[in-house]
């Protein structure tokens, strides 16, 4: 059953990331290397919630692994990295709490409101987080390859 | 080094042409300066000094006595230019166009790059209402009123942006009509959620490209574009809550 669920939330991620990419109309030789990497980084959230790390860790996680997926997918497909980072990262939006906030703001319930926009800025903050750890490992990953390439 | 006055100017317009065509379609700022400085060295400028926030470019190379600027006016986005301008740029370096050519490419890439059709980008908006829906909120009965919804708001949002080209403006409206519709949709038990179906509807509209590049140029260290974007996603986002926030105060 949970099986079931979770290959239905990853085709579920597939499709959300295909159909942001054609709004943002990215090329089409992409599509299936962007939803491949927004089902996938959207799986371990799953499995990682699951685990019962919190919704912090867990955006973090997606966010790095969406960031290093992209970058090596940027250098496969000789494309810009945006073209696939920034489809992929729509499942991890905080839609529902951004909406909640909004709402529990305008119906006067302040004290929930404010609970809901600290959740906001946790999965936000998350989320550039991991796409900073993402950047750092691309610097690190440069400096490396051309410091082996200098001693060799 | 000898160039003449002419060339200079030839390069001086390409690199502000491809940086004017990246910013426009929402690149991040790291990869307009890499490609305008791309540019000028391979077509010979050693030193080019370059200034580019998200409103305007300027670039001066060495010995040429005038700086050059471009304006951007309005931008939007279209993911498909930057990736070729990407391809051009690296064609460029290897050579296999020279700077006439790339000139005239860029120019082509500006006016006729296609897209998809309006038809397939309101059904994708649909689709991607609909699914979030079910991601977000694990509830399948309100999945159809998601994608209907959800795509008439962005069809809403499409035309109004190329209209009046006030970005803020539509965001706000088509937010406004998602809110009306959800609340006619759940009188007439066409739904059953009303939050539900606010939260996919307006999924199409979440500004993801200014939110991204704004946190990639805070960490490449432009200091003025990366504010300037989330700021802009900000207002994006505060516009979209605003006409919900409206239909709100109907219930």
């Amino acid at each position: 059953m949970i099986l079931d669920n979770m290959i239905f939330q990853l085709i579920m991620a597939y499709v959300a990331t295909i159909c942001f990419g054609i709004i943002m109309n990215i090329p089409h030789q992409a599509f299936n290397v962007a939803g491949l990497i927004g089902a996938g980084s959207w799986g371990v959230y799953l499995a990682l919630s699951h685990l019962g790390v919190g919704i912090a860790f867990g955006n973090l996680v997606a966010a790095f692994l969406i960031s290093v997926a992209s970058l090596y997918a940027a250098k496969y497909k000789k494309m810009p990295m945006m073209i696939f980072n920034i489809p992929s990262l729509v499942s991890f939006v905080p839609g529902g709490q951004s909406y909640q906030m909004v709402r529990n703001f305008a119906i006067g319930h302040t004290q929930t409101a404010w609970s809901f926009c600290v959740q906001v800025i946790v999965i936000a903050g998350a989320l550039a987080m991991g796409f900073v750890l993402g950047e750092m490992y691309h610097r690190f990953s440069t400096y490396f390859r051309t410091e082996v390439i200098k001693k060799m | 080094m000898d160039m003449s006055f002419e060339k200079q100017t030839h390069i001086l317009n390409a690199c502000l042409q491809a940086g004017r065509i990246l910013i426009e379609n929402g690149s991040e700022m790291a990869r307009v300066i890499d490609t305008m400085q791309r540019i000028a060295y391979n077509a010979g400028v050693v030193n080019a000094q370059m200034f580019v926030t998200v409103t305007g470019i300027v670039i001066s190379i060495d010995n040429h006595p005038n700086a050059q600027v471009a304006s951007i006016e309005h931008r939007s986005i279209d993911l498909d230019k930057v990736a070729r301008v990407n391809q051009l740029s690296r064609q460029f370096a290897q050579q296999e166009i020279d700077l006439p050519e790339l000139v005239r490419l860029l120019d082509r890439i500006d006016n006729d790059t296609p897209t998809f059709s309006f038809l397939v980008r309101f059904l994708a908006a649909a689709m991607l209402s609909a699914v979030l829906l079910i991601i977000f909120t694990h509830e399948y009965v309100d999945a159809p009123a998601g994608f209907v919804i959800g795509g008439i708001g962005f069809a809403i949002f499409y035309f109004f942006n190329h209209k009046f080209q006030v970005q803020f403006l539509s965001e706000f409206f088509s937010s406004f009509v998602i809110g009306i519709l959800a609340l006619v949709a759940v009188k007439l038990g066409l739904g059953v959620h009303f939050d539900n179906i606010i939260i996919g509807s307006i999924m199409p509209l979440v500004p993801g490209v200014p939110i991204t590049n704004a946190v990639r140029d805070l960490v490449s260290g432009n200091l003025i574009s990366g504010p300037a974007r989330a700021f802009e996603a900000l207002i994006s986002a505060v516009a979209i809550a605003g006409g919900i926030v409206v239909v709100l105060n109907f219930i």
